[in-house]
């Protein structure tokens, strides 16, 4: 018997194939897509791009207006030589951790110590440590940047070899402080990603974990694990979490949270990762318990197949697509919500600029005598352009995997 | 029904036992305890203090005495501003429940239109160009909208004062700030179930026998194509009750956001602790109220 040419060739068609089909035929998705593409890969680049450094501060230029006379101008003054010389001073800074650490060690095995020299020994790490820390900064911090990492620090010397002093002039104006706009703009852009793919990712785990493990156990720790979410869907997340993180950035919370290197951005990926999984955890339990039933795993446990790889290697990637939905959907829900939360005060702190910082500055600085317009303008059409777009994306990815629309 | 309503309340006391719990030990994990404060006071005063908010019993005597203390509906008092939070309460919700009440007016005065008009001229520049704007409605985070509606309302046409409270003119523009979002999720609702509806038969059939439009639009359609608007009412409440803080901060709107945040920012924790707990029990009672409400709208459904 022959099949007819035609159903061979649909039978080939998966959901995800065709999801991705018709996504690729939706101009507006497109369109979106490239947007975020640019987006996020400006924002990964920004050390690299001919900005002025977003921490310097020029008080003489406070409120300069957006110019658009000349585009470049000469004023990117970073010194490698401050940075070489910094480098010759560096293996003695770290010589001297190595005998503090080594120091501390030998006071940790000591039974007999006493409170005033550990905390005397811990403070003298501590002071190493940061020793090292203003070093390696000093070139940067000296034209005006935040903290930076290795790579970013390896980007900010490249942009020097390739631009030399050159930099854009401040064609989106200057805020208070005469910090020049654009630029913050691009580092506040790296905060608020990061915050939400981060939190995004946390909640993910959370949720694809709970709702899987309810679904496929079923039974009372089903109802038992869905009974939590319920009750915890009718707290108001917002309030709770306003509150918790008033109570974590209390000076004595904040040290002792920095012993162990979280710092409040940490904090908030998990806050914020805690509260979105819930929805989460719902959609993924309703998707397992469907799967549950199918044949394959019946087959899976008739061969002996434990719980867990079940769970893991069976079930988690048959729930790819309805995650990947959930997951373009809560991504802009989280870059608002840390916008929210850092417009209110109790989100990124300064030195850190996320949008909704940001966004807050320029509002604060509405006064009935002078509007600072840019300084609402520009923040705005960044969060604007970013969240349209992630909605957009979202909102299409979603009916692309809808399975009633599927082969049209 | 009244099993339904029983049960609710149940889970709603438990809820808010959950939240009170969670808070509770929030607080008190803060090192010091809520109520040290950063000058330095005579011992005697700092015993009295503490006697009086009575620090000096052992943690599960505290939380047993605080719990029956918020269960008799005395939500505590203020450790900053040595105010009870009761007051605050009785001062502050009719403000933000009046900015409530016309945000969600406003969303639906603009929504509803806007949907139905973009349904009925499907395809048209008029649907497209009003779907737009509710994507960006539902995408600009609401201080951006107000960011906007300020430089343009108050600087470039000069119609409405910046901020404050107490006269009509001044809650215009923060209602308008908190309902433009749900605006956009009401136009977009009220357009899909517009459309479901006008492909029904019974208005094909009202066609048929030769009503005008604009008829059986309003007259046939209408009614029906309502229902998800209204169970779209629920999650607008909760929306607007907790965008609230934010927009008071913007125009200086003395409500409970206001005061929630500024009790935040202060680390004035039994304060902060009291509205959560009051804002967990107005939005359970507001969906409870909703839920209630589909019920007489539409017959088909059953409350289990």
């Amino acid at each position: 018997m022959t099949t007819p040419p035609l159903n061979a060739k649909r039978a080939g068609v998966s959901l995800t194939q065709d999801a991705i089909r018709r996504l690729s035929k939706n101009l507006t998705a497109m369109i979106s897509f490239a947007v975020l593409v640019v987006v996020v890969g400006l924002a990964v680049l920004t050390p690299l791009l001919p900005l002025q450094p977003p921490d310097r501060d020029l008080t003489a230029q406070m409120f300069a207006e957006p110019t658009a006379e000349r585009l470049f101008e000469k004023t990117f003054n970073f010194d490698p030589q401050v940075n070489a010389v910094a480098r010759e001073r560096l293996p003695a800074a770290l010589e001297k951790r190595g005998v503090r650490q080594a120091e501390l060690k030998s006071l940790l095995a000591d039974a007999k110590r006493t409170p005033e020299a550990e905390s005397q020994s811990r403070r003298n790490l501590r002071q190493a440590e940061a020793a090292i820390v203003a070093l390696e900064q000093r070139a940067y911090a000296s034209v005006g940047y935040p903290h930076l990492g290795p790579l970013s620090r390896w980007m900010v010397r490249t942009r020097h070899a390739l631009f030399g002093e050159w930099q854009l002039a401040s064609v989106c104006g200057r805020d208070k402080l005469g910090r020049d706009l654009l630029s913050r703009i691009f580092w506040g852009a790296r905060v608020s990603l990061i915050v939400g793919v981060v939190a995004t990712l946390v909640s993910l785990a959370i949720g694809v974990t709970w709702g899987s493990v309810a679904g496929y156990v079923g039974g009372s720790v089903d109802n038992l694990m869905m009974r939590i979410v319920d009750v915890l869907y009718s707290v108001p997340f917002v309030f709770l979490v306003i509150f918790l993180i008033s109570i974590l950035s209390e000076d004595r919370v904040k040290d002792a949270l920095a012993g162990y290197g979280i710092d409040r951005i940490t904090i908030f990926y998990f806050v914020v990762g805690a509260i979105y999984w819930l929805t989460m955890a719902r959609v993924v339990r309703g998707q397992v318990v469907s799967l549950r039933n199918e044949p394959f795993i019946e087959a899976a446990r008739s061969i002996g197949v434990s719980q867990t790889a079940i769970i893991f290697r069976h079930i988690v990637p048959n729930l790819l697509s309805i995650v990947v939905v959930y997951l373009t959907l809560t991504i802009p829900r989280v870059i608002l919500f840390e916008a929210f939360l850092s417009f209110l005060g109790l989100g990124v702190e300064p030195p850190d600029v996320s949008w909704g910082l940001l966004a807050n500055e320029g509002i604060q600085v509405i006064t009935p005598i002078k509007i600072y317009w840019w300084l609402i303008l520009f923040p705005s059409l960044a969060i604007g352009v970013t969240l349209f777009a992630l909605n957009f994306l979202g909102d299409a990815i979603r009916d692309a995997f809808d399975p009633r629309l599927k082969g049209r | 029904m009244i099993g339904f309503i029983a049960r609710r309340l149940v889970w709603m006391l438990i809820t808010l036992w959950v939240v009170f719990t969670l808070s509770f030990f929030l607080m008190r994990a803060v090192p010091g305890g809520p109520y040290a404060s950063d000058r330095q006071l005579e011992p005697e005063i700092e015993a009295n203090i503490r006697r009086e908010f009575n620090l000096d019993k052992p943690l599960y005597e505290q939380y047993w005495l605080k719990l029956k203390q918020v269960a008799s509906g005395d939500l505590g008092s203020s450790t900053k501003i040595r105010t009870p939070v009761n007051r605050i309460v009785s001062e502050g919700l009719p403000v933000s429940g009046a900015l409530g009440l016309l945000a969600l007016a406003i969303a639906f005065a603009i929504g509803l239109p806007a949907g139905i008009i973009s349904a009925v001229a499907r395809g048209t520049f008029a649907d497209v160009a009003l779907m737009s704007i509710a994507t960006i409605g539902i995408a600009l985070p609401n201080f951006v909208v107000a960011g906007f509606a300020i430089i343009l309302f108050v600087f470039v046409l000069e119609w409405l004062p910046a901020a404050g409270w107490g006269s009509l003119e001044q809650l215009v523009l923060p209602a308008f700030c908190l309902g433009a979002p749900y605006a956009a999720y009401v136009a977009r609702i009220a357009r899909t179930g517009m459309l479901d509806v006008l492909s029904q038969d019974h208005i094909r059939t009202a066609r048929a026998k030769g009503l005008g439009p604009l008829s059986v639009v309003l007259r046939h359609a209408l009614p029906t194509a309502m229902l998800p608007v209204v169970s779209f009412l629920g999650p607008a409440v909760a929306g607007i009750m907790t965008g609230s803080p934010v927009v008071e901060q913007i125009f200086a709107i003395p409500g409970l956001g206001w005061h929630f945040v500024q009790s935040a920012i202060n680390r004035d924790y039994p304060m902060a602790m009291g509205l959560v707990l009051l804002y967990t029990g107005l939005l359970y009672t507001m969906n409870l109220l909703v839920d209630l409400s589909y019920g007489l709208l539409d017959p088909r459904v059953e409350w289990d």
